[in-house]
């Protein structure tokens, strides 16, 4: 089966910034596919090019199977999005906004609108205008899950709601991944990623740097390791070990994946009384690549 | 840090009636108001100069005075306008009579727009309540944005003065006109701070305000087309009149705005002490839960989006008809025997016949403002797009063509809808006092609809506007301006024919008693789609947002 979403190439610039830099995406069908990237990195112009609503000045996209830009009509009866920044008509209701994105995408299961609407406790008569941020991206959220679409798009959706809520959504989500459906969901929020997505692709200054399976990035990098041993571990090898600190009789490292069992081999030539590792956060993984930035920005 | 410093802002407040910080505040909103409130005075005193200087020229004779006195007070619709000329006798006294009432509506729309924007507005943006937060009193942002608006009316109230005297209007004549203006002012300014406490958003309160004002000016209308002169006292617009700037000045009267703010002003303090920031006292009503079952497509969006400024606007046009329809055919008259008037107005429309002349310039001055609604209505679409209102339902099975041609119709059919009614308006009036109703309705209607292909070239530009250039797309106004200013002022230049004709109006035939052609209106027509399809085309290939 092909995939939902291929991006290859992308470049897109405004003026003199390169909003997008030689991106690709891939997201399988039934997957939820965490985007991620901090603010800036070009995450809403990627989504915007995979909607039709802006055209890459290189590279090439395919969504559902079809040209986002050719094909905009027909491929979005097939797709619904929540946009990262909601604003709502401030005359409409929430129930109005609701239907009205429903119908124009041409349906709306009434019975999950109902449904959905007491799980994010959202009111639906009040105005536009009258909603909190939390509250405007409850009525699109709404809208998109009330859908039958085969392809959602999220574009940082719960950067208004509250723990509770949340969690809420994050329900909603794996329920659209058991119907089956596709979720591209861009965040910055690496709780919800790590806890939602099946493969993440992470992007910095509008290229690419890293995409597959959370288990896939963890192998690259690094598991930190604490152990209480029989003895003092001096002098042992540890190839692929970093930030080694010893105190006596324990020993705490950080090592490349791929070393970590050459390097457990050697501890248990001494004994081992008591272990404890982890394995990096999704945090750990994106710093790491941003690293740089932060540096640069500290710098200036 | 030291102990004052730490001392609670609460304290404070209490101590000084909750002003603290309204120094500041007014300095602020007065900075805020440099570019706004100088245009107003300065528009104003425009207003009032080219009146004085018009009504000094022409009626220079008693015969000229009395028979354009007469024309004005026999005629129930000149006097609902206007109000009734007090002193006929005298130039002063019409130069007053003309620019009174409307004079402190304007200042009215002055004060109350100064005083929602600084109270409800900033309220609504969120702004309040980081000044609320800083040691600033409860009262004090309310008595800020009062103090502004006292302030330009002020200053408004001085400077009127003494333009008139300038222009040789006694001294005591002008002073009572300012003061009348800057009383009209106050009383308005206390009901729109009563009005910002009152609603929840500044457009809810500002319609309230307005709403308040289009009702004093209306009843001191009917009290002086009546005549039922007894029944203008209700009416803060009447009170102005009852000045009678040089027509014995009766300076007790200003006592009644006086009171009148005064006693607003104390409701408006009273209502802020029983909301909470953000609040209004009416709630606003709850919207449905459902969309309705014709609230479907982006044509249906469209038609809901407008409907109110639609309305507006629609209400505007009918009361113009009205007013047009209602003096048309005394226009003779008022020219009366003046021939310099009666040849200004036929050079200006061609005709041999005045009052068809005038009818022909007011439906000339109808299809400017149609243009304006055209652009107006057309830049709701840039408005949707910045907004990011857009995205979402072109995201959805709507296409960039249906969206933009949902927007285009919504803006056509409004300018039908207004010319229609105006024109309407006037046929039945003004065909009404002719007892001529069959033929004056469909002639006058006619000539109102002749005016929508002009309008519509107007529109088409500036959705090509909004398409090609969308962050240049407030340039709709520019080119409504400068065809205005093409139509208007070209003649009197004698600018050559050719730069006339960049204006779609100078295309338009002059009716009603011009000759008709069709040849005109169809190229009017067929410019206008092909910018409305360079538009289309332009809006497809672009980016959004």
């Amino acid at each position: 089966m092909d995939d939902v979403v291929e991006a290859e190439g992308l470049v897109k610039t405004f003026g003199r910034t390169r909003a997008l830099d030689g991106l690709g995406l891939s997201v399988r069908p039934g997957e939820v596919h965490g985007f991620l990237g901090p603010n800036g990195a070009g995450k809403s112009t990627a989504i915007r090019v995979l909607l039709g609503l802006m055209r890459a000045d290189a590279g090439t996209a395919r969504l559902l199977g079809g040209d986002p830009w050719l094909d905009a009509t027909a491929l979005h009866r097939r797709l619904a999005y929540v946009p990262g920044d909601v604003t709502l008509w401030p005359n409409l209701s929430g129930g109005e906004v609701i239907d009205l994105l429903g119908r124009l995408r041409g349906g709306l299961d009434e019975r999950r609108r109902t449904e959905l609407l007491g799980r994010f406790e959202l009111d639906p008569r009040k105005r536009g205008r009258a909603y909190s941020k939390g509250n405007r991206q409850k009525v699109a959220l709404v809208a998109a899950f009330a859908s039958d679409a085969e392809l959602l798009i999220l574009d940082e959706p719960t950067s208004g709601l509250d723990p509770l809520m949340e969690e809420v959504f994050q329900e909603c989500v794996r329920e659209e991944r058991r119907a089956g459906r596709t979720v591209l969901l861009s965040s910055h929020i690496l709780d919800e990623v790590e806890a939602l997505c099946d493969r993440v692709t992470i992007i910095r200054r509008g290229a690419t740097v890293e995409t597959g399976t959370l288990a896939d990035l963890r192998h690259l990098t690094r598991t930190s390791v604490h152990a209480e041993l029989a003895g003092p571990p001096d002098g042992i090898p540890l190839p692929g070990a970093h930030d080694v600190r010893i105190d006596g009789t324990s020993i705490t490292f950080e090592v490349d994946t791929p070393q970590l069992d050459s390097a457990l081999q050697q501890l248990t030539r001494i004994g081992v009384r008591a272990l404890t590792s982890r394995p990096p956060t999704l945090e750990e993984l994106f710093l790491r690549h941003y690293a740089d930035d932060l540096a640069g920005e500290a710098a200036s | 840090m030291t102990a004052t410093t730490l001392r609670p802002p609460a304290r404070a407040a209490h101590r000084d009636g909750g002003l603290t910080g309204a120094g500041p505040l007014l300095r602020l909103w007065l900075r805020r108001d440099r570019i706004m409130m100088p245009a107003w005075i300065y528009g104003l005193t425009a207003y009032v100069s080219s009146n004085a200087y018009s009504f000094g020229r022409e009626y220079d004779t008693p015969e000229a005075l009395a028979s354009f006195t007469r024309g004005i007070n026999d005629n129930p619709s000149t006097r609902a306008l206007y109000g009734p000329v007090l002193n006929g006798g005298t130039a002063d006294g019409l130069t007053v009579w003309r620019i009174g009432a409307t004079g402190a509506a304007f200042t009215a729309v002055m004060c109350v727009l100064l005083v929602v924007r600084h109270t409800r507005a900033e309220e609504e943006a969120g702004r309040l309540e980081l000044v609320g937060a800083a040691a600033v009193g409860r009262r004090a942002p309310l008595t800020a944005a009062l103090l502004t608006a006292v302030t330009a009316a002020a200053a408004l109230a001085a400077v009127v003065t003494g333009v008139l005297v300038l222009f040789g209007l006694p001294a005591a004549g002008s002073a009572a006109l300012g003061l009348s203006w800057f009383g009209s002012g106050l009383v308005f300014a206390g009901v729109a701070a009563v009005a910002a406490q009152l609603a929840e958003t500044s457009r809810a309160a500002n319609g309230l305000a307005f709403t308040v004002l289009a009702a004093a000016y209306l009843v001191r209308a009917a009290a002086d087309a009546a005549p039922a002169h007894w029944l203008s006292w209700l009416s803060p617009i009447g009170w102005a009149q009852h000045v009678r700037p040089c027509a014995g000045e009766q300076w007790a009267v200003l006592l009644l705005p006086l009171a009148a703010s005064l006693l607003l002003v104390a409701a408006a303090y009273a209502l802020t002490g029983r909301r909470d920031l953000g609040a209004g006292i009416l709630a606003p009503s709850p919207g449905p839960a459902t969309a309705a079952p014709s609230l479907r497509g982006p044509l249906a969006l469209s038609r809901r989006l407008q409907r109110g400024t639609l309305l507006g606007w629609s209400a505007g046009f009918l009361v113009y008809g009205l007013v047009v329809g209602g003096i048309a055919a005394g226009a003779g008259d008022l020219a009366g025997d003046n021939a310099a008037i009666a040849d200004d107005i036929r050079r200006l429309g061609g005709q041999r016949n005045i009052t068809d002349a005038l009818l022909a310039t007011a439906m000339g001055i109808m299809a400017l403002f149609a243009a304006a609604y055209a652009v107006q209505s057309v830049q709701r679409l840039r408005a949707e797009e910045s907004g990011g209102r857009l995205e979402p339902v072109l995201a959805t099975a709507v296409g960039r063509v249906r969206w933009a041609l949902s927007g285009l119709a919504v803006t056509v059919a409004g300018t039908v809808v207004l010319l229609a009614l105006a024109g309407a308006a006037v046929g039945l009036v003004h065909g009404a006092r002719t007892h001529d109703l069959g033929g004056q309705l469909p002639r006058q209607l006619g000539a109102a609809l002749a005016q929508l292909p002009s309008v519509w070239v107007i529109a088409a530009a500036a959705f090509l506007l909004f398409a090609a250039l969308p962050r240049a797309a407030s340039a709709g106004w520019a080119v409504l301006t400068v065809c205005l200013l093409l139509g208007q002022v070209g003649p009197l230049l004698d600018l050559p024919q050719a730069v006339l004709d960049v204006s779609p109006f100078t295309h338009t035939p002059k009716l009603p008693g011009g000759e008709f052609s069709v040849l005109p209106l169809a190229a009017l027509t067929a410019a206008a789609a092909a910018l409305a399809a360079a538009g289309l085309t332009a809006f497809r290939r672009r980016d959004i947002g």
